[in-house]
């Protein structure tokens, strides 16, 4: 009762920030699912809003589905596990004709994605993915390949920290998160054999910025020869800042920072100079989103994998980059 | 009443066990695990003319959550309770951070002005609902502030559109970041709402007047007590506090994230009063201990995020802390340790005399509050009442 109060409130509130500004483009889409008997409906539930991205990624699937004609059920799992699986029994329940969601954690869907199967009802994932035994519980996991934007935060690290002894502190996503894991696992692979560069503290800010802000602060103090700070998203990264200037060291030069996301707050403090490389983890995959979509509900086959198109960028890239930015 | 006049007396003298002892003992035990485990958690340095250090970062992240705690003690002395306090802070951060981005001078103090008004005015609306629901209506406090609770996080994201609405305003952000005489103006803003809520109702009869309600609220107005106001006064208070925090928190970060801030904030900040030694049967409470509690919770985070403690463990910790506190409070847990004290010392009174032992232990005895009658119909109310509080 209580918890379904709150989707409605979520849906409500969301729903309100769709129309109050829907000019992304978000790419494809297109054909618009007019070949079959009646529109497509689809069950999404939704990580949470927890970041700029998120929200970013939310405007874009609903932006999509609007273009491509297709009814979207949207969920938001506020970052709980437990409302996502009840949020997919209800979809199951509705008897929408596909089911998409960005876990909010790895592993634990076996049961809940049976019965998605066992009613007939294809998934996609979208975003993060699952870690299951069984990969024909899902049609196919589209999203970007985390441990490949970690690899490229560490590779930038190699080339320009590398020269000289770099106190890396670490700032995890939500423990547990397909993200967090992989960033960290791909930095870490980048930067083995690079004696100069070693990950002093490693703790996890949940994503957010007060989270990034607390946990710099104890770093700082614990660990004051930190100089580099390797942040899974850009709201960390800006929470860290703050920790950073009010400890009095400057961020970007005393203390230099890598992030993942490229939302419009971390872009500009990456034009400012605060941030100085930012490794993109494109949200708008609304677009491709719909297109797997429509394929998968007409029985297509579809690859089990779909990466979303993605860059880096450097603070000149940036300045360049911001006026047309979407989000 | 099972007691005769002359027993809590003889209690009173033994209090070593007085929860807010027990609470000052085991901040006092983690902060000796920190001196040994982190030799720099000590270390302070002057940085711009500010204190800089671990404790700062205790004093400073603490703030929120105390500032709640503080409204929330009341709240619990009169037996009521309130969720709606997380909500009530991300309303409070939404509605300043959304006028301060749509104002046409977004870094004007004037700016900031209208933005900390307007948040604490909706802040001690929202207040006056939960004490409207409660002192008037009548519906039980913890399904009154259910509402709130669950729609308040919505209200907070229609305000913002869903989005985290970032702005800088340097006024505003004095709140999250700015110094008083070098300690973070977030520290020094709470001391100043501690020490004005600790003189109202600890040097007038305040106190004692909530006091009363708490341990029976029948009683209290057949005495004279206005329950309902004084109620409904609690509860616009701890929104009030809510409202502050919001502000804080939020500028702390220079963005308000409607559906993040102050996330489980109330469970905090009822654990930070629960661990003080306020019974939440209501009755007497403790500002002091809620005060130690609330600095056991946070030191406890900041301990672990700069021992690396990955961050399941310390909710592993609060858990482990919340089961010992609410078996200490367990009418039978009670009554078997004040058995085996009472053996052991030769047995000065008779047999045992259940409710009173739970109905005296539970609450802290603080030394600024009179013997009011209150204390005579203590022992009764808190068994019988338990149960529906639950």
């Amino acid at each position: 009762m209580f918890k379904k109060t709150v989707v409605t409130a979520m849906a409500v509130a969301v729903a309100f920030g769709a129309t109050a500004c829907g000019s992304s483009d978000s790419g494809s889409g297109g054909s618009g699912g007019g070949g079959e008997d009646g529109s497509i409906t689809m069950g999404f539930s939704q990580v949470g809003a927890e970041s700029g991205w998120r929200t970013a990624n939310t405007q874009s699937i609903q932006d999509s589905a609007e273009e491509a004609g297709i009814e979207l059920q949207f969920s938001d799992a506020q970052g709980e596990q437990e409302n996502q699986i009840s949020a997919i029994r209800s979809f199951i329940q509705q008897r929408v004709d596909v089911i998409a969601f960005s876990p909010v954690v790895e592993t634990g869907w076996d049961s809940v994605l049976l019965e998605a199967q066992r009613a007939g009802i294809p998934v996609i994932l979208t975003d993060r993915s699952v870690d299951s035994e069984d990969d024909s519980l899902y049609e196919t996991f589209l999203g970007s390949d985390f441990v490949e934007e970690g690899k490229k935060a560490g590779e930038w690290a190699v080339e320009n920290w590398g020269s000289q002894p770099t106190y890396v502190a670490e700032l995890q996503g939500t423990t547990g998160a397909a993200p967090a894991l992989d960033r960290q696992e791909g930095f870490a692979d980048a930067i083995e054999g690079t004696d100069n560069i070693q990950v002093v503290a490693s703790q996890s800010g949940d994503f957010t910025r007060a989270g990034g802000r607390e946990v710099m602060e104890a770093m700082l103090n614990s660990n004051p020869q930190i100089n580099a700070v390797y942040a899974h998203n850009d709201d960390m990264a800006l929470g860290a800042i703050e920790a950073i200037e009010a400890a009095g060291k400057v961020p970007g030069k005393d203390i230099q920072i890598i992030s993942v996301d490229a939302v419009r707050d971390g872009m500009q403090a990456l034009a400012d100079g605060k941030i100085n490389f930012i490794v993109e983890c494109n949200p708008l995959l609304g677009g491709q989103l719909m297109d797997l979509a429509e394929k998968v509900v007409a029985g297509e086959d579809v690859p089990k994998r779909v990466v979303t198109e993605e860059t880096t960028f450097t603070q000149e890239q940036a300045i360049e980059a911001l006026p047309n930015r979407q989000y | 009443m099972p007691e005769t006049p002359t027993e809590p007396r003889t209690r009173r003298r033994l209090d070593m066990s007085s929860p807010v002892v027990w609470a000052a003992s085991a901040l006092l035990v983690l902060l000796v695990f920190n001196a040994v485990v982190n030799p720099g958690f000590f270390a302070l340095r002057i940085q711009d003319g500010h204190l800089f250090g671990s404790p700062v970062d205790v004093l400073k992240n603490v703030a929120p959550t105390l500032l709640i705690a503080v409204g929330m003690t009341l709240v619990i002395a009169t037996r009521g309770i309130d969720l709606s306090v997380g909500a009530v802070l991300a309303i409070s951060g939404a509605v300043s951070f959304t006028i301060i981005d749509g104002s046409s001078d977004p870094t004007s103090p004037a700016t900031a002005a209208v933005a900390i008004g307007t948040a604490l005015a909706v802040g001690l609306v929202l207040g006056a609902w939960n004490g409207f629901l409660v002192s008037v209506v009548g519906i039980q406090p913890i399904i009154a502030t259910l509402v709130l609770m669950t729609a308040g996080r919505g209200l907070a994201m229609l305000v913002t559109d869903g989005q985290i609405i970032t702005a800088e305003n340097p006024a505003f952000d004095w709140l999250g970041g700015g110094f008083v005489l070098g300690l973070p103006a977030q520290v020094v803003l709470t001391l100043l709402v501690l020490l004005v809520v600790a003189a109202l109702t600890r040097r007038t009869a305040l106190g004692t007047l909530i006091e009363a309600v708490g341990t029976n609220p029948e009683a209290a107005r057949l005495a004279g007590v206005r329950s309902r106001s004084i109620t409904w006064t609690v509860y616009v208070f701890v929104a009030f506090t809510a409202a502050v925090a919001g502000l804080m928190t939020n500028a702390n970060v220079s963005a308000a994230d409607a559906n993040r801030a102050g996330l489980f904030i109330e469970l905090d900040a009822i654990l930070a009063v629960v661990i003080g030694g306020t019974s939440l049967a209501g009755g007497r409470y403790s500002l002091t201990g809620t005060v130690l509690g609330a600095l056991i919770l946070q030191t406890l985070t900041t301990t672990t995020l700069t021992m690396g403690v990955p961050d399941e463990y310390v909710r592993l910790f609060k858990a482990v802390v919340i089961i010992a506190v609410f078996l200490l409070q367990a009418p039978r847990i009670r009554a078997a340790l004040g058995r085996r004290r009472r053996s052991a010392r030769t047995s000065t009174s008779p047999a045992v005399p259940v409710p009173a032992v739970e109905g005296d232990d539970v609450r802290p005895l603080t030394p600024a509050s009179s013997a009011e009658p209150a204390d005579a119909t203590a022992a009764e109310p808190t068994t019988t009442d338990q149960g529906a509080l639950r």
